[in-house]
């Protein structure tokens, strides 16, 4: 199984390099960007017995160390491997 | 006074600590290896230097809180050991629990690299007891990752027990906008738990506390640590 992690921040943080990015667009005439929120994807490879399990344990992993919940959020989806 | 700096894989200040505290202060200094566990009982302060521990992976501190050695600090600071987190060490101790809040990128982006004010918001505490009339200190800052972020209602539970130890300010001791290097919420440059043994800083009181160089501003925290043991 794969977990395919996306850690953001959170609604409200100052996202400096997000905030650039967004200059850099509407400077090159893309006049319609709003908002840019840069993050962190990341993909995890698993041996789980069953999906529930790699759901517990990703959700686990991403509160204490992939993801800082005082500023980040995180979101994952479970893809079936071979 | 027994002093342990812990080393971590990225570690960079911590012999500008351990030469500060035993050759300049003259206190028994012993290094603290990230690997093992360590008995702190008969310790009395222990600092987690800065750096770039882990490489800022993930998130600067995230990847070194969970070495054996911070099983050690975290019973240490429970047990009312003091604890001094110097910029990455700050971090590390965020990411530990052990301090409100967190650090993210400077609002300019850049990495600061510069002598900065800082005035000292609470005299009483171990950190701070031997700063005298003394309220304005000058000492370094460098780091890229050093804005301070706590939501608003815990900003304000900080100042309500006197937890914000730093404020950024200019020369005068005045805090604003222009005063504040980084972007941080409340110009906070240091902070301590709520029982007080525990504190982080983002400035580096031990690249100013040595008479061969300039400035010795850096020196006060140490000596409040040392009077206190």
């Amino acid at each position: 199984m794969l977990a395919q992690i996306h850690v953001t921040f959170k609604e409200g943080i100052l996202d400096p390099q997000g905030k650039t990015v967004h200059h850099a667009l509407n400077d090159l005439g893309y006049d319609e960007v709003l908002d840019v929120n840069i993050g962190k994807y990341l993909e995890i490879k698993l041996d789980s017995a069953s999906e529930e399990e790699a759901e517990i344990r990703v959700r686990e992993m991403c509160e204490r160390l992939l993801a800082n919940t005082v500023i980040e959020s995180f979101r994952f989806t479970l893809v079936p491997t071979e | 006074m027994k002093c342990g700096i812990v080393v971590f894989p990225g570690s960079n200040c911590d012999h500008d600590c351990y030469h500060i505290l035993k050759h300049i202060l003259n206190q028994e200094t012993h290094w603290l290896w990230h690997k093992e566990e360590a008995n702190l009982e008969s310790f009395d302060l222990v600092v987690l230097p800065g750096g770039f521990s882990y490489g800022d992976y993930l998130r600067p501190g995230a990847i070194a809180r969970f070495s054996p050695i911070m099983n050690s600090i975290v019973r240490f600071a429970k047990g009312g050991g003091k604890v001094l987190g110097i910029c990455n060490g700050f971090q590390i101790l965020l990411e530990s629990d052990l301090l409100p809040g967190t650090l993210i990128q400077n609002q300019s982006r850049k990495f600061i690299c510069k002598n900065v004010s800082v005035r000292i918001e609470n005299p009483d505490t171990p950190f701070t007891r031997q700063c005298g009339e003394k309220r304005v200190l000058e000492i370094p800052i460098a780091h890229h990752q050093g804005s301070y972020y706590i939501d608003p209602f815990s900003l304000n539970q900080l100042e309500e027990n006197e937890q914000i130890l730093f404020r950024y300010c200019d020369t005068e001791g005045n805090v604003s906008a222009e005063s504040n290097p980084n972007g941080s919420v409340g110009s906070v440059a240091g902070v301590t738990n709520e029982q007080k043994n525990v504190m982080g800083l983002m400035p580096h009181p031990e690249r100013c506390a040595d008479p061969a160089l300039a400035g010795m501003d850096g020196q006060i925290i140490f000596k409040s640590l040392i009077s206190n043991s």
